[in-house]
This record gives C-alpha cells, structure tokens and sequence, in this order.
C-alpha cells in the first residue's frame, strides 16, 4: 500500500527506501498518537455527558435534598428522587467485601509469594486469575441459588437477598484483583531486605509481617483500591442478591439496593430527558465523583508510601 | 525489519475495513426483523407467538425481550422498538412525549391476566383484603399473624420500577384504586424487596415460606400457592384463574397490551394465550 505512494522510478532504491521509512514512521506515530488522545476525549466525553444529562436532575430536587433524601419514588405523580438509601447501601456492600477481601487477599498473596513453592505458585496464581474471569451475572447466580440459602439460615434472616450475601458475591469478585496484584508488589521487594532480616535472626513470619509487607505497601494499597473500585462499580451481581429495598439499610443483613443496582434497575423506563433520567444520571454523576475520590486518595498513599521508601 | 514496520501500519488497516464490512453485513442481513421488547410479565405469550410466527415466515426475525413495560414504552417513544409490550396502560405523560417524537402509540389488547398473588404452599394464610395486601406492600403489617398466619416477619416482593406490574399493583392495590379506601398518596414501603424479574421473584417465594409476591397468571409453578383475594372484607375471596379473570369476578385482573406506532394489520394468535397460562380475550 506505502509502497504506490512513490511511483518516481528514477530515485535511487536507497531514497525510495528512507521515504518510504520516514513516511511509515510518522502514519505508526499519529496512530499512536491518536490512540492516546482517543483515552483522554472518551474521559472528557463521559465526563460532560453526564454533567450535561445528571445536573439538570438539581433544578428539580435540589442537592441536599437529592443526597440526604431518603425517598425514591421515580414512577409516582410527582416523582421524588433522594438516594441516602442507595448511598449507605453501598457503603455496607463495599464495607462487607472489603473486610473480607483484603485479609484473605493480602494473606493468600504473603503466602505465594513468600512461603508457597515455586510450584504450587504456578499452578494456583493462573487458577486465581480465572476467578477473575467469571461473569458478573454468573456471580450473581451463584449468589441467588447457593449463597442466599446458606447466609440466610446462618444469620436466622427473613431474606438470604441482603447487603452481606453481595458483599460476599463482590469479595469473590474482588479477591482476584487483590491477591494477584498484592502478590506482584511482595515479589518486587528486593531479596536484600528478606535476607538483612534473616541474618538479624527473624523467623519467616516475622519477616513477612515486618519487612515483605510493609515494603510493598504501595502495591498492596494499590491492590485494595483497586478490589474497592470493583466493589464499588459492580452492577449485575448487587442487583441480583442484594435485595433492592428502598429503606435506608441500618445493618449490612437488610435487603438493600446499592447505587449501581438503582441505576441498572430504572434506566431501562427512563425516558431520554425525562425527570428519571437526569436523577439517574445524577447518581451515575455521584458514583463517578466517588471512585474519583477513592483514586485520588490511593494516588496519594502511593505517592507518600514511595518517599518514605526513596530516603 | 521493512515488513514489520509494513504490518504495522497495514493492520490496524486492514482491522478497521473488516470492522466496516462487518458492520455492513450484519447490518443488511438477510430478511426483515421485528423487535418486541417491554413487559417481563407479557414476554412468554409474545415469544411463543414470535416462535409460531417465524416458523410461517422464515424470512422474519422477531426478538422478544422483556426488561419491563416502563422500558418498552421508553422504547417505543425513542423510536428503537417496533412493537412494545406492557402489563400496564400508558401514561397520559408518556402519550405526550411520544407524540413529541413523532411517535403515534397504538394500543392493542393481546391477552386478559389475573396477577396472582403468591405465597410459599407451607403458609397458612389462603386469602386476603386488597386493604391487607395494601397494609403489607406499604409496611404497615410486617407479621403474617396480623392476617391469620404464623408469627414471622413478612417478606414482601415485589418488582422494580421498570416493571408494568410494579405500577398497576401499586396504583390498583397500594394505593386501593376504585375502592372507598382509595389513597393516592401510598407507596411501597422501604422494606419492599424490588426484584429485577418476576422468575426471581417465584423462585424466592417458592424457597422461603415467609414471603409473597404478585407474578402474572402465567408465571404461577406449582412450588408457589396462589392466594384468593377478596375486594373488601365482606366479600368472599376469588382465586386467580382463566374464568374468575374472564367473568370479571377476580379483582385484580388486567389487560396485556401490545404498543405499536400506528395500527398495525392482522392481529391473531388468540389460541396460544390459553398455552401460555393467560386469559384469551373471549
């Protein structure tokens, strides 16, 4: 194809060749270019849509109205729309996944890295990453038929569909990410620092515990927010298990409805525009304000945690 | 070296004109489509219809989906359904959005239903008010002793906001439609449970003997017990079937519709409703 661009047959083959190079060069780097731009105005793109279609939700219900409401009626006459419900019920469903997920997550990743052999190593880290794999509906099924029976008979619930049968769906789905992330940062502590500890005479727990994971802080905390994000984001398996009731959630063993399940359960008869619309995108707005915010403070744990490591 | 550097800008070439040729094709494909989408309730009488009718026309596809009537009726106003199915009239506010869009809705009735409302077999409860449902969906009684049945906290289900049927139970039972009772301002309570599909719904009434929940007639298995409802608390209490729903006598029976944007022609199939478990028109 380049090459009928230089139909000069008089040019010498080693002309027609650094032409051919250089124009080969400049197609390679505005594609890559383009590429890199193309992340940065699809952000910017999402970014005002949903500022352009979530805050005329506001001129209707005004902010603290819309945050600390605890009232959503989107199909009555009038509608009402207030999110404090779907608000602290994702709190408890990414609070429950977190606890259980960080501990199992952080301590299945000392183990490979520091403990397991190599073997045992390769077999299971590819067997965690297809955990990862697993589809968020098939999660969500497994939650519905095996879960929910389980926690509902242990916990003597009126409903096994709650806030703690999802945060356990969503630490499943989240420990993947964790342990294999976590297990990458403990590997990247240099061997130097295992072996100072050991010629100080530390037993192989004392060593992970007070030189593995505090070297790799950084990647673990990376891990966590990474896995809270999950927890966070998750739409499909929070709307199948976690019940969808609309009263403020006072325990994680309520039925609940998590901001993303109310978004995924009413865009469907929102009509573009319409009063529903806006307040969906509203809380799409809110949502992305949060994972924002969970970024920026893992960014700056990072950025502390690498400094304390540089002196 | 040369060739690589060749492939590397020949490929995303190449991948971009067999995206477009891709698109293309699937776009054209063979014969026309049809696409039914709308009201989860009225989806298994649509889909063994779609199957009949493509057996007849294999040159027609039909893909029937049901997320809900309040998502077919958005559906049908944004122009990107052909047919939308719903368990719920249209709203006088989503007429005039859709006539904003150059949309004409056309409401056909396919089927007659007796939304069934559903306990687990083990309940002891066997009929209830429409003032009793009204008290449980809104969270005034939470104990299944309240209304004659054992002393455990009542789950009460119900479908989500998407659903036709969340809105007709809501305005013909929450709120007593049509009834001396009747109160505008009643809403679901904030225990409700609000479940993305009527299957999920009898599935967790058929496992846990506390709950209740209203599925259309066609969706009532043999794991769940349907409960006859009387209107007011002197009447006697009518179960839900094709003849109580036929006659009139069953109170909260309801039309299945279908929306198109204009009349359509021909409508027949009537002799499918009854396999399906609905009720056919006579």
């Amino acid at each position: 194809m380049i090459g009928k661009t230089s139909p000069d047959t008089t040019t010498e083959p080693k002309e027609i060749l650094r032409r051919r190079w250089r124009l080969g060069e400049k197609l390679i780097e505005s594609w890559i270019f383009l590429a890199g731009i193309l992340t940065i105005v699809v952000l910017l793109g999402i970014i005002v849509l949903l500022l352009k279609e979530g805050l005329p939700a506001f001129w209707y219900t005004p902010p603290w109205e819309f945050l600390f409401g605890t009232k959503w009626y989107p199909v009555s006459e009038p509608p009402t729309f207030g999110i404090t419900s779907f608000f602290v019920a994702t709190l408890w469903v990414t609070l429950v996944a977190t606890a259980i997920s960080v501990p199992i997550g952080v301590a299945c990743a000392a183990y490979l890295a520091e403990v397991a052999p190599a073997k045992v190593r390769e077999t299971v880290k590819p067997i965690i990453e297809i955990l990862a794999g697993i589809p968020s509906v098939v999660m969500g099924f497994i939650g519905l038929l095996l879960l929910s029976p389980l926690v509902q008979s242990a916990f003597n619930l009126n409903t096994g569909l709650c806030g703690l049968t999802a945060g356990i769906m969503l630490s499943l789905m989240s420990l993947p990410i964790i342990i294999s992330v976590s297990e990458d940062a403990l590997r990247a502590v240099p061997d130097d620092f295992r072996e100072a500890s050991y010629a100080l005479g530390a037993t192989k727990w004392e060593t992970i515990r007070h030189v593995c994971i505090p070297g790799a802080l950084s990647g673990i905390t990376a891990a966590v927010m990474l896995g809270v994000g999950r927890a966070i984001g998750e739409t499909m398996t929070v709307l199948m298990v976690a019940g969808g009731a609309l009263a403020v959630p006072v325990s994680p063993t309520d039925p609940m409805m998590p901001m993303t399940a109310a978004i995924a359960s009413g865009i469907g008869n929102a009509v573009r525009g319409g009063l529903q619309y806006q307040a969906l995108f509203a809380i799409g707005l809110i949502l992305f304000a949060i994972t924002l915010a969970v970024n920026l403070i893992a960014d700056r744990v990072l950025d502390r945690q690498k400094r304390k490591f540089a002196r | 070296m040369n060739i690589r550097k060749r492939l590397f800008i020949i490929l995303p070439v190449v991948a971009v004109v067999a995206l477009i040729v891709a698109i293309i094709v699937l776009s054209s494909g063979g014969g026309s489509s049809i696409k039914i989408i709308g009201s989860n309730t009225v989806t298994p009488l649509s889909s063994v219809w779609a199957e009949e009718f493509m057996n007849t026309h294999p040159d027609v596809s039909i893909s029937v989906s049901g997320p809900g009537s309040g998502v077919g009726i958005a559906a049908l106003i944004d122009g990107t359904t052909d047919i939308c199915q719903a368990s719920r009239t249209i709203k006088q506010s989503e007429i005039d959005q859709a006539e904003a869009n150059d949309v004409e809705p056309y409401e056909i009735q396919v089927a007659t239903d007796a939304l069934s409302v559903v306990v687990h077999p083990s309940n002891p409860v066997s009929e209830l008010t429409t003032v009793q449902l009204s008290a449980i969906y809104t969270g005034e009684i939470t104990n299944w002793d309240e209304v004659g049945g054992n002393d455990v906290e009542i789950v009460a289900i119900a479908r989500d906001t998407n659903s036709g049927t969340h809105v007709f139970f809501k305005e013909h039972v929450v709120q007593m439609q049509g009834l001396p009772t009747e109160d505008k301002s009643l809403e679901y309570g904030g225990n409700v449970l609000m479940l993305p599909s009527t299957e999920e719904g009898v599935s967790q009434v058929a496992n846990n003997p506390n709950a209740i929940f209203y599925p259309g007639l066609g969706y009532v298995t043999e794991e769940v017990k349907p409960l006859a409802i009387k209107r007011t608390a002197d009447s006697t209490g009518v179960l839900p079937t094709v003849q109580t729903a036929l006659n009139g006598t069953y109170p909260i029976a309801r039309p299945l519709l279908f929306y198109t944007n204009g009349e359509p022609t021909g409508v027949k199939g009537q002799e499918k409703v009854i396999e399906v478990g609905y009720v056919p028109l006579q």
